[in-house]
C-alpha cells in the first residue's frame, strides 16, 4: 500500500505523542517532523525538575533512538517557515521542502510578554523551555534580587525555581488583587499568600508594572502607584500566546485574540490541516495543560487512520500546583456560588488549611472546589465531579473526612462508574485499569504502568490506581495480602515468624526455604533486617553481607557523588571535651566536613570508601562506637540537661536518656525509631515528637508512644504515667518488640499505631495490661539483644574479610574514585552537584 | 553472526569478587562494575556508572531477579537494570552498556570494547 506523508510541525509534548499514537494505530503512514528547539520533545510539565538535577536527557519523552526505531524522519533545529497549501508542501528554515497528506500544527504557545518599556534589557526572562532554564540558572549565579511578574500557576512554580536557585530575596509581582486568579478565590489566595510568605517569599497584589529600570541590565521595576523594587533578575510568567503565525500566515484561521481555530476533529479550516495542543484554539479556548493536548492527539490520530468517530468536547481545566512545598488543587467550578450552588467551607489559620467545595443547590452534585493545605482528596474530588456521583447526606464530610461513622478508604472507589477517567494524561479509564488486573493479571503498579500507561504521565493518579488494584484483586477472590514481593510470597510478620520456627540464620537459607528465585532490593534488605532483629549477629556475616541495603553493607550513609558520612554515637547528646577533640581532628585529617546534627551528634560528610576503616579504627581506639546512622535501628535519645544543671529539672534526664540509648543501641527493626527524655513539662528535649519519649513527673517518669517528626508529624499518646525507671523500661521493652515483630517493612511507629485496630488503648492492654500474656517472653527476648550487643564498626575494622570490601576498585585497593568531586563553601567542602547535562 | 575480535582484561581473581554481589574493576580510564552471580553460578559485566544521576555506584549495588532476569539495584535512587541486556527494567529511557565476561584458570576475564550490534 502506498504509505502517505504526514508532517507534524512542533516536537513538544503533543507532537511527540501523536507520532506515539499515530505509529501504534497504523503502519500506513511516513511521518516526518520539524522541530525548532535543538533536542527532541521534553517533559515540560516537570521542566523545573531541571533545577533539581534533571538533566535534559532526564526529562526526555522517549530513547535516542526512538524515532529511528519507528521510522519516523525527525528534523531538529529546523522550524518550517512556510506551508504551500497549493503544493501541499511545507518549507523549513534549513531549505527542506517536504510533501504532505496531512499536516499538524503542534506549535504549542511560547510565554506572553507584555508591552512594557525596558523588557529588552539583560536579566529579563521568560520560563517555557530547556534554554530558558539554562539563561535563567547561570544568570542567577549572579544575582541576589529575583522577581517573577505574574502569580498564577506557572509564576508561583518559578518563583519557586528561583527560590531554590539561592536568591536572597523573590518576589511575585501580580496585577489581579489575588493569586492564581483563574483557580482560587480570595480567601483561598489569602491563605496561599500567608504560606509562601513562611516559605520567604514576597508577595505583591494589586501591582501594575509601569517599567524596567537600568542602564542595560534590570536594576529596578516601576509600578503603577508609584513604588519602586530593586531587583536583578525578572522572570516573566504573565500567560500563554499560542504560536499560529505559520497558520496566520499561510491564511488559516485564527482567533481574534490568537489560537489556530479548529472544529471537534482538530481540523482547521483547511481541512487537510489539523491543530493540536497548545495552539488549537477549540470554542473560544486555548487548553494550556497537557492533559487535553493528549486527548487532541488521539483524537486526530483516530480521524487520519479513520478509526472510531471521536470527537473532543471540550476538557477538564481542574489542576494541582506542584513542587512549592504548599498542596493547592482546583477542580470543577471553583467559583460557583449562590443562587447557583450551595459552598461548604472550612478554614483552619492554625495549620493552613483552606478547603471549599460548591455543591448543587438539591445537594445531590459535587461541582467544584478549591483545596489549599492539604489536596489530598483531589482525586477523589474530581471523580466525584465529573462522574456525578450522588453526594452522602452530609457532604461536609468530603472535606472534613466521616467523623465518627467508619467510612472505609475504598468506599470511594467502588463507587465511580466503568468510564471515570483515572489518568487523564494517558486518558485511562476505571474499567481498563480493572480489566488490566482481572484479565491480564497486572498485579503491581508497574506492570499496569507497562500495561495501560496509566500513571506514566504527571504520576498523580498512582495512589488511586493502587486502591483499584487492591481493590479487584480483593473482588477476584484474591486473598490480598501485603506480600513482601515477588520472591516471597508472605507478608513481613509471617516471615519474622518462619524464620524463628526455622531457626533461619542467613538471607540464602530464607530465600531456598521460604521464597523463589534470587531475590531482590526488596525481600534482601528486609529479611537481613529480620535476622538482625531476631539473632543479632553481625550484620557483614559472609551470605548476609551483600543482602544488606548499601546503607548497612557499608556500615555508613552513602551521599551525593558516592562518598559516606561518619556519625558516632555521643549517647544523650552528652560528649567530653576530650572527644570533642578527637572528632575534630579526625575530620581534619581526612578532610570531613562536619555539622551538629538535629539529634545531638556530629556528623562527618565525604568520606571516601576505603578511608572509613581508617577513620572508625581512630574512633574506637579513642572509645567511640558507631551511631548507626545507616541503619533502620535505634538513631538517637535526645535529652536535655535536666536536673543536673536546669533550675526546673524534676529527675536527670541525661542519665536516664544515656541509660535508654545504651539498651537499645544497635537494635535492628522495620523502620529506625528515636527517643528523647526531657527533664520536665517543659519538653526542651522535645520528647513527644518521638517515637518513644519520656517526660520526667513529680513521681517518676510519664511514658509517650509513637510519636513522628518528619514528613508527617503525629505527636506521640501516653502510654502511662509515673513510672519508675525499671518499669519504664520493662514497658519499652515490650513496647519495642511487638513493634518489631508485627509491623509492616519501613513502616514508623507512628504509622504502624495508625493502622492498629484499637489504636493506643489496644496497645495499652498489650504493653501495660499484658493482654497477650507475650510480657515476659518479650523482656526476655530484648535482654538477650542487649546482651549481645556488639559494635559493627570494630567487628568490622577487626576482619580483614570484611575490610577487604572497603576499597572502590577491587584491582587498585590504594586508589580513590577519581571521580569524586567536591566543591567548597563556607570554608568547608560540600559534595559537588549532581552532574547536569 | 560474525565472531568479533575480544579484547580480554584480567580483572580479579575469583576469589576477590564478591559472593552475590559487585565489586568495580578499573579497566585504563573506564569503571566496570564485575557482578558474581554465585547463586546462578552466573557472571555479568557492566558499566559502573548510574546513568540515572551518574554516579560511581552500580558496583555498589544489591543484585537479583525479576522473574527470570537477572537484575542490579542502584543504591542511590533504587533504579534497576537488566544485568544481561543493560535495559532499565524500572521504565527510564536509558541503558547500561554491558560487557562479556569469562573465567579462567580462577582469573576473571573481561571484554572492555563495546559490542557493536
Ligand atoms: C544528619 C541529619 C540532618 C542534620 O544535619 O541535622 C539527618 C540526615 C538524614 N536523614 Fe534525617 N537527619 C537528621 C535528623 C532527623 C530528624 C530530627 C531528629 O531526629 O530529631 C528527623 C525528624 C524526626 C523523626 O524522624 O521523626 C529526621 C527525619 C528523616 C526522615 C523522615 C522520617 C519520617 O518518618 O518521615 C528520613 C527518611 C527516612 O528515614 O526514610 C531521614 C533520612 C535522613 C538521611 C538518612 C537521608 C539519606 O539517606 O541520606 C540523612 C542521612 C545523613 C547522613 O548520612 O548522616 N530523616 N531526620 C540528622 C541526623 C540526626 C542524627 O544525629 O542521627
Ligand atoms: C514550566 C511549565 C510547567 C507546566 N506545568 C504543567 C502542569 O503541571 N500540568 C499541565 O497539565 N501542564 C503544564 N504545563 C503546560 C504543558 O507543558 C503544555 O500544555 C504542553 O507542553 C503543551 O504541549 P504542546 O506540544 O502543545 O506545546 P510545546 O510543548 O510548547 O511544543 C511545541 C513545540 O513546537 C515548536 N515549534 C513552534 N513553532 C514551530 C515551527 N514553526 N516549526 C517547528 N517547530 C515549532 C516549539 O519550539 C516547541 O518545541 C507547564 C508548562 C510549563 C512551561
Ligand atoms: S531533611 Fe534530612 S533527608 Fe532531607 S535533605 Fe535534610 S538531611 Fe537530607
Ligand atoms: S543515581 Fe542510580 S538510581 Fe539515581
Amino acid at each position: 500500500m502506498e504509505q502517505k506523508n504526514v508532517v507534524i510541525i512542533g516536537n513538544g509534548m503533543v507532537g511527540h505523542k501523536f507520532c506515539e499514537k499515530l505509529a501504534t494505530k497504523s503502519t500506513s503512514f511516513r511521518l516526518i517532523v520539524f522541530g525548532e528547539e535543538p533536542i527532541r520533545a521534553y517533559d515540560r510539565v516537570h521542566l523545573s525538575e531541571y533545577f533539581n538535577g534533571k538533566s535534559a536527557e532526564d526529562l526526555s519523552l522517549c530513547a535516542s533512538d526512538w524515532y529511528k526505531n519507528q521510522n519516523i524522519t525527525l528534523h531538529l533545529n529546523d522550524p518550517v517557515k512556510e506551508i504551500d497549501r497549493i503544493n501541499k508542501t511545507v518549507h523549513s528554515s534549513r531549505g527542506l521542502t517536504v510533501n504532505y497528506d496531512y499536516l499538524i500544527l503542534a506549535t504549542g504557545s511560547s510565554a506572553f510578554v507584555p508591552d512594557i518599556p525596558g523588557i529588552e534589557k539583560e536579566g529579563v526572562f521568560v520560563y517555557r523551555t530547556i534554554e530558558d532554564l539554562k539563561l535563567i540558572r547561570n544568570y542567577a549565579a549572579s544575582a541576589k534580587k529575583g522577581a517573577v511578574l505574574g502569580g498564577g500557576l506557572l509564576g508561583l512554580e518559578a518563583a519557586k525555581a528561583l527560590m531554590d536557585l539561592q536568591l536572597h530575596e523573590t518576589h511575585v509581582i501580580e496585577f489581579a488583587p489575588r493569586l492564581m486568579p483563574r483557580q482560587i478565590d480570595s480567601a483561598g489566595s489569602h491563605m496561599l499568600q500567608s504560606m509562601l510568605t513562611d516559605l520567604g517569599l514576597s508577595i505583591h497584589l494589586n501591582k501594575g508594572t509601569s517599567s524596567i529600570e537600568g542602564v542595560d541590565r534590570i536594576e529596578s521595576l516601576k509600578f503603577n502607584d508609584g513604588s519602586e523594587l530593586s531587583v536583578d533578575m525578572l522572570v516573566i510568567s504573565a500567560g500563554i500566546r499560542p504560536r499560529d503565525e505559520l497558520a496566520r500566515l499561510s491564511g488559516i484561521d485564527v482567533g481574534t485574540r490568537g489560537g489556530i481555530m479548529v472544529n471537534e476533529y482538530m481540523q482547521t479550516s483547511d481541512p487537510g490541516i489539523f491543530a493540536i495542543g497548545e495552539c488549537a484554539l477549540f470554542d473560544h479556548n486555548i487548553y494550556g495543560l497537557i492533559a487535553p493536548g493528549y486527548e487532541m492527539a488521539e483524537v486526530v490520530a483516530n480521524k487520519i487512520c479513520e478509526g472510531t468517530d471521536r470527537t473532543f468536547n471540550g476538557f477538564d481545566m481542574s489542576t494541582k500546583l506542584k513542587l512549592i512545598g504548599v498542596d493547592v488543587a482546583s477542580f470543577g467550578d471553583p467559583f460557583i456560588t449562590e443562587p447557583d450552588a450551595r459552598t461548604i467551607v472550612f478554614e483552619d489559620t492554625h495549620n493552613g488549611v483552606y478547603k471549599r467545595v460548591n455543591i448543587s443547590s438539591d445537594g445531590r452534585y459535587l461541582l467544584g472546589g478549591i483545596l489549599i493545605g492539604d489536596a489530598e482528596a483531589f482525586n477523589m474530588l474530581l471523580q466525584t465531579v465529573n462522574n456525578k456521583i450522588i453526594l452522602p447526606a452530609n457532604p461536609a464530610d468530603l472535606i472534613l473526612g466521616a467523623r465518627g461513622g467508619a467510612q472505609s478508604e475504598t468506599a470511594g472507589i467502588t463507587s465511580l462508574p466503568d468510564e471515570a477517567l483515572i489518568c487523564s494524561c494517558e486518558g485511562v479509564t476505571k474499567a481498563t485499569i480493572c480489566n488490566a488486573v482481572s484479565d491480564d493479571g497486572c498485579e503491581t503498579i508497574d506492570a499496569l504502568k507497562k500495561c495501560t500507561k496509566a500513571g506514566t504521565g504527571c504520576g498523580g493518579c498512582v495512589p488511586m490506581m493502587k486502591d483499584l488494584m487492591l481493590h479487584t484483586m480483593k473482588l477476584n477472590g484474591k486473598y490480598v495480602r501485603d506480600v513482601v514481593c515477588e520472591h516471597f510470597q508472605l507478608s513481613r510478620q509471617e516471615l519474622y515468624d518462619l524464620i524463628k520456627i526455622h531457626n533461619l540464620k542467613k538471607y540464602e537459607q530464607v530465600l531456598d526455604t521460604l521464597g523463589k528465585g534470587d531475590g531482590c532490593e526488596v525481600c534482601k534488605p528486609m529479611v537481613s533486617s529480620l535476622l538482625a532483629s531476631i539473632w543479632n549477629d553481625m550484620i557483614l556475616k559472609k551470605g548476609n553481607d551483600t543482602a544488606q541495603d548499601s546503607n548497612d553493607r557499608f556500615l555508613a550513609n552513602i551521599q551525593k557523588g558516592g562518598t559516606y558520612s561518619v556519625v558516632p554515637r555521643i549517647p544523650g547528646g552528652e560528649i567530653t571535651p576530650e572527644k570533642l577533640i578527637v572528632i575534630g581532628q579526625v575530620a581534619k585529617k581526612y578532610n570531613l566536613y562536619t555539622k551538629i546534627t538535629g539529634g545531638q551528634r556530629i556528623d562527618m560528610f565525604g568520606a571516601h570508601l576505603s578511608d572509613l576503616p581508617l577513620i572508625w579504627e581512630e574512633l574506637i581506639a579513642e572509645g567511640f562506637e558507631s551511631g548507626h546512622a545507616y541503619g533502620k535501628a535505634l538513631r538517637t535519645v535526645k535529652s536535655c540537661v535536666g536536673s543536673t544543671w536546669c533550675r526546673f529539672g524534676l529527675h536527670d534526664s541525661v542519665t536516664f536518656a544515656i541509660r535508654i540509648e545504651e539498651r537499645y543501641r544497635g537494635l535492628r527493626a522495620p523502620h529506625k525509631f528515636k527517643s528523647a527524655v526531657s527533664g520536665c513539662i517543659r519538653e526542651c528535649a522535645e520528647a513527644q515528637s518521638k517515637d518513644f519519649g519520656i517526660i520526667a513527673t513529680e513521681k517518676g517518669w510519664n511514658l509517650y508512644v509513637c510519636g513522628n517528626g518528619g514528613s508527617k508529624p503525629q505527636h506521640a499518646l501516653l502510654l502511662a504515667t509515673d513510672l519508675d525507671g525499671d518499669t519504664c523500661i520493662q514497658y519499652i521493652d515490650r513496647f519495642l518488640m511487638f513493634y518489631i515483630s508485627t509491623a509492616d517493612p519501613l513502616t514508623r511507629t507512628a504509622t504502624w499505631l495508625n493502622k492498629m485496630e484499637g489504636g493506643i488503648e489496644y496497645l495499652r492492654n498489650v504493653v501495660v495490661y499484658n493482654s497477650l500474656g507475650m510480657a515476659a517472653q518479650w523482656e526476655t527476648e530484648m535482654q538477650i539483644l542487649a546482651n549481645t550487643y556488639e559494635c559493627e564498626w570494630k567487628a568490622a575494622v577487626e576482619d580483614p574479610a570484611i575490610r577487604k570490601r572497603f576499597s572502590h576498585f577491587v584491582n587498585a585497593p590504594e586508589e580513590k574514585d577519581p571521580t569524586v568531586k567536591f566543591d567548597e563553601m563556607r570554608g568547608q567542602k560540600k559534595a559537588a552537584d549532581w552532574t547536569l547535562v | 553472526m560474525i565472531e568479533t575480535t575480544t579484547n580480554w582484561f584480567a580483572a580479579c581473581r575469583v576469589e576477590d569478587a564478591v559472593e552475590n554481589g559487585g565489586v568495580c574493576v578499573k579497566c585504563g580510564d573506564e569503571q566496570i562494575a564485575l557482578f558474581y552471580f554465585t547463586r546462578r553460578n552466573e557472571w555479568y559485566a557492566t558499566q559502573n556508572l548510574c546513568p540515572h544521576r551518574k554516579q560511581m555506584a552500580l558496583s555498589r549495588g544489591m543484585i537479583g531477579s525479576a522473574g527470570e532476569e537477572p537484575k542490579v539495584a542502584c543504591p542511590f535512587h533504587k533504579k534497576t537494570f537488566s544485568l544481561a541486556t543493560g535495559e532499565c527494567l524500572s521504565g527510564d529511557e536509558c541503558a547500561l552498556q554491558t560487557y562479556p565476561v569469562k573465567v579462567e584458570n580462577g582469573i576473571v576475564y573481561i571484554d572492555p570494547t563495546p559490542k557493536s550490534y
